[in-house]
């Protein structure tokens, strides 16, 4: 048995100023298998990494690659003993091309041949079903096919272990089928292969073992078998998992039809939201626009917020009649937005995290109007409490935090501009099983208080669960609307694939 | 107390201040009366300053003011502006030609000082809207008014280099009766305190650092990253305008192709010595302000040291390279380590026994 363990790690402990990421934390993966690393925002999956790839150096602890203590000090080294990574946060270069992307800085400095490059990534694009070019910019692809390239860029070098960080955030279920085909077929041909997420289907899905960290201790490795759901939330938590059951909805008593009209748009579009569309908010409503990746939902709602610049559209918000061209008249008209791409659109990086949750009212409060540091800190401390925000301290930069807090941070930056309308973008991308359950229950919470919501996820679930109204949205175009009874599952899955035709 | 030098050990001013501490003991190494400050009376019969620190404070003037503004431009806009020189030049010669056409009053002084402001703002939008509208990178839409920046000067000028005799300005360039700080030095004590205060009652901080870091999410939350831009360019413009009117009185005249030679790499210097990134976001003027009188202090030395003064280019160079490169973050993170181990040898010491 003891020749199959490809990677240990015993007693890892690593501490930043303020936070004991790691401590004592021991994890085995054994050749051929897929093991998931699980726990709440904040635990330490992603430092437990970055220990391993030599990005952090650790505090104290061994590292055994097939039974030989190594000591990785950078990332490239671990690359080279056959550990392939692909992080939370891509980290690919958004100005070069798909294929110098895949290529660059690969280790063996041998002179490349373009064409071989571009032949072979053209390869892998099509063996993985990723729908790019190998000479296009990166950049100017979608989030999901960006995280598919980061993966793809790892998996084609022959490693012994694979690690994947939330590798299916920005994934829809049919490119998560696709990863997995891959993981599946890596497995068989014994790499070991360790796995973030906070959805639990895939893990349960793929995963033959399980390991728990909490608040940086760990807790225990299980086998899939032995550990039900319910088990595995309260292992994460330590405690049970709130009832969702008062989630549960009542549909008709939510559709909110009969309320004044907040936002009203007539024949908007924008460059990337090209079809022209109507789309009216209701007080306290929460409505969502849903369809596959690429439908043109983003696109949609950017519009509607002024982030990417209108190019026809009337606009009302309460009945008069308002000009949205960009995000700051938006802003003036109390509509927020969570953007998708949170590390692009959302977080300032070298910011404190005082800085980030006050920006926004900062701005509209204007520029010759700053808040004291007293008042910009109890506006940040009572987010943090509000969203259990993880933070070593209000001035610690927003960069230093895991990824599932700084998302919250972002959400609290628009909650504090109390607005009127608020759009959120995949509010809940990279947060855990707890906290979304959270997050939801303030979103309804919300519209009782009688603010708009439009909610995009690409968890289907989570959409019916908040929202009472849905548009539903296919090449670029809104192809239905589903309220009340009609929402279900089956339903919108119809409408996206265009199979229930209009009665006409 | 230990707090407080733990927070200065991880914060961007060490490198500064230990390069200005170095300074400080080679010097007193040297020549133990280096720092020595007295009090005599200059050619006019005023009782002032005398001393190698003020000439140190004094000679960096225009260095200290142009620094804090490259640091705001360097901020937001993700790289330097390397016509101030020339910008300078331009403001100077307004100046100058202004003084020229009339009776010298105080008024006319102020006038005057305002014209080239203005003036030194305009160059300022130009190269603001290169940058921030046509977005180029600021180094090369700088490039333009450096190369033809001193001849713009020149024009203005008519090809000589005129001079303004009065007492007023030479009050201005060393000191006025009755105070015996050189008048350079309240300058530039006076703009540290105007900028202090912009800084506290407006947010240009926090958006030129949001601008610089993120600018698209800048953008989404409301924050108008071309006029942001622009403002520190414009501000910029101020700072040259300022500089200018300093050079030109400390000498009298205004010589287009002598004026604040090559200050430009120098002001990109001290933004660097004092732990700026050149590639923008955050930024501390403290360090920036310490940079420039760095890189006096050295010049002052080495001159100090008879150092012939076609030597003092290379000296400095050398200096300041082993500065930035203290500053790196490669070293940084190995002092890092290093200091961690230091911190944890004595442990592993007591666990073995
Ligand atoms: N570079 C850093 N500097 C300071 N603190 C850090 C740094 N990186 C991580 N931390 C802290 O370490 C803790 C663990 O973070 P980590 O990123 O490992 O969490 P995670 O389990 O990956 O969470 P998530 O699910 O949100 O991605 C957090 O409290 C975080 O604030
Ligand atoms: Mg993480």
């Amino acid at each position: 048995m003891k020749n199959d363990i490809v990677l240990s790690m015993r007693g890892i402990c690593k501490a930043f100023p303020g936070v004991r990421a790691l401590q004592n934390v021991d994890f085995t993966l054994c050749k051929g298998e897929i093991h998931a690393l699980m726990g709440e925002n904040g635990a330490g999956k992603s430092t437990l990494i970055k220990v391993l790839t030599g990005v952090h150096p650790k505090d104290s602890g061994q590292i055994s690659l097939a039974g030989e203590e190594v000591s990785i000090k950078s990332p490239s080294e671990a690359q080279s003993l056959g550990i392939s990574t692909v992080y939370q946060e891509i980290t690919l270069c958004p100005n070069l091309s798909v294929a110098e992307n895949m290529f660059i800085g690969r280790g063996n400095y041998r002179l490349v041949k373009w064409r071989t490059i571009e032949k072979k990534t053209t390869e892998i694009l099509s063996k993985l079903n990723i729908p790019a070019r190998a000479a296009q910019q990166l950049g100017s692809c979608s989030l999901a096919v960006q995280q598919m390239v980061a993966v793809a860029r790892a998996v084609d070098m022959d490693c012994k272990v694979l690690i994947l960080d939330e590798p299916t955030s920005s994934l829809d279920e049919h490119e998560v089928e696709m990863l997995f085909a891959l993981m599946r077929d890596l497995k068989s041909r014994g790499v070991g292969i360790i796995f973030i997420t906070h959805f639990l289907e895939q893990v349960y899905e793929v995963c033959d073992k399980i390991t728990v960290l909490r608040n940086g201790e760990f807790i225990g490795e299980y086998e899939i078998k032995d550990l039900p759901r319910i088990q595995l939330i309260s292992k994460m938590m330590g405690k049970e998992l709130d009832d969702i059951s008062a989630l549960e909805k009542k549909d008709t008593e939510r559709v909110k039809d009969a309320e004044p009209v907040v936002y009203e748009a007539e024949g908007l579009s924008s460059s990337y939201a090209p079809h022209t569309f109507n789309f009216e908010v209701h007080k306290g409503e929460v409505n969502g626009f849903t369809g596959l990746l690429g439908s043109g939902r983003s696109e949609s709602v950017r519009a509607i917020f002024g982030a990417d610049k209108p190019s026809t559209g009337m606009i009302k918000i309460n009945g008069k009649k308002v000009k949205i061209a960009k995000p700051r008249d938006a802003m003036k008209h109390g509509i927020g937005y969570l953007p998708e791409d949170r590390k692009e659109d959302g977080i300032v990086a070298d910011l404190s995290v005082r800085e980030n949750i006050i920006l926004a009212l900062q701005v509209m409060q204007g520029f010759f109007k700053p808040f004291s540091k007293a008042e910009a800190e109890a506006f940040a401390d009572e987010y943090i409490k509000l969203l259990g925000i993880k933070t070593a301290s209000t001035d610690t930069p927003i960069s230093s935090l895991s990824g599932g807090n700084q998302q919250k941070v972002i959400l609290a930056r628009w909650l504090l501009t109390n607005p009127q309308y608020l759009i959120l973008d995949e509010p809940t991308r990279g947060i855990d099983v707890g906290t979304k359950v959270e997050i939801q229950k303030l979103v309804l919470k919300l519209a009782e208080e009688g603010v708009s919501v439009t909610f995009i996820s690409s968890e289907i679930e989570e959409m019916l669960r908040t929202c009472s109204r849905l548009i539903v949205m296919r090449d670029r175009k809104i192809v239905g609307e589903l309220k009340g009874e009609e929402m279900t599952q089956a339903k919108i899955m119809h409408t996206i694939a265009g199979e229930v035709k209009s009665n006409d | 107390m230990i707090n407080g030098i733990k927070k200065i050990a991880r914060s961007q001013l060490l490198v500064p201040i230990i390069a200005l501490l170095a300074l400080i003991i080679f010097n007193l190494f040297r020549d133990i009366n280096f720092f020595t400050i007295s009090l005599i009376t200059n050619n006019e019969g005023n009782q002032v300053l005398s001393g190698n620190i003020i000439s140190i404070l004094t000679g960096a003037s225009e260095l200290a003011i142009l620094a804090i503004g490259m640091t705001l431009v360097t901020a937001a806009a993700r790289g330097q502006d390397i016509s101030v020189g020339a910008a300078a030049a331009i403001a100077g010669s307004v100046f100058v030609n202004i003084l020229r056409s009339t009776q010298i009053t105080p008024g006319v002084i102020i006038g005057a000082f305002v014209a080239c402001c203005l003036v030194a703002i305009l160059f300022g939008m130009f190269n603001g809207t290169l940058v921030a509208i046509f977005k180029i990178q600021p180094m090369i839409a700088s490039l333009i008014l450096f190369t033809s920046g001193r001849s713009v000067a020149y024009w203005i000028n008519g090809g000589a280099s005129p001079t303004v005799e009065s007492p007023l300005i030479s009050h201005l360039g060393s000191f006025i009766p009755g105070i015996p700080i050189p008048t350079p030095v309240l300058v530039v004590i006076v703009f540290c305190i105007i900028v202090a205060l912009i800084l506290r009652f407006t947010n240009l901080g926090l958006y030129t650092q949001s601008v610089g870091i993120n600018e698209r999410s800048a953008r989404l939350n409301g924050i108008n990253s071309v006029w942001i831009k622009m403002l520190t360019f414009m501000f910029l413009g101020v700072c040259c305008a300022i500089a200018g009117v300093i050079a030109v009185s400390r000498i009298g005249l205004i010589n287009h192709e002598t004026i604040l030679l090559d200050i430009e790499m120098d002001a990109i210097l001290a933004v660097a010595i004092g732990g700026n990134s050149l590639g923008g976001g955050k930024f501390s003027l403290i360090g920036s302000l310490m940079g420039a009188y760095i890189i006096q202090a050295l010049t002052i030395t080495l001159y100090a040291m008879q150092v012939p003064s076609t030597d003092v280019k290379a000296y400095k160079a050398i200096v300041i390279i082993a500065i930035v490169v203290l500053g790196s973050p490669i070293v940084k993170r190995y002092a890092a380590q290093l200091r961690d181990k230091l911190a944890k040898k004595p442990m592993k010491v007591t666990e073995n026994y």
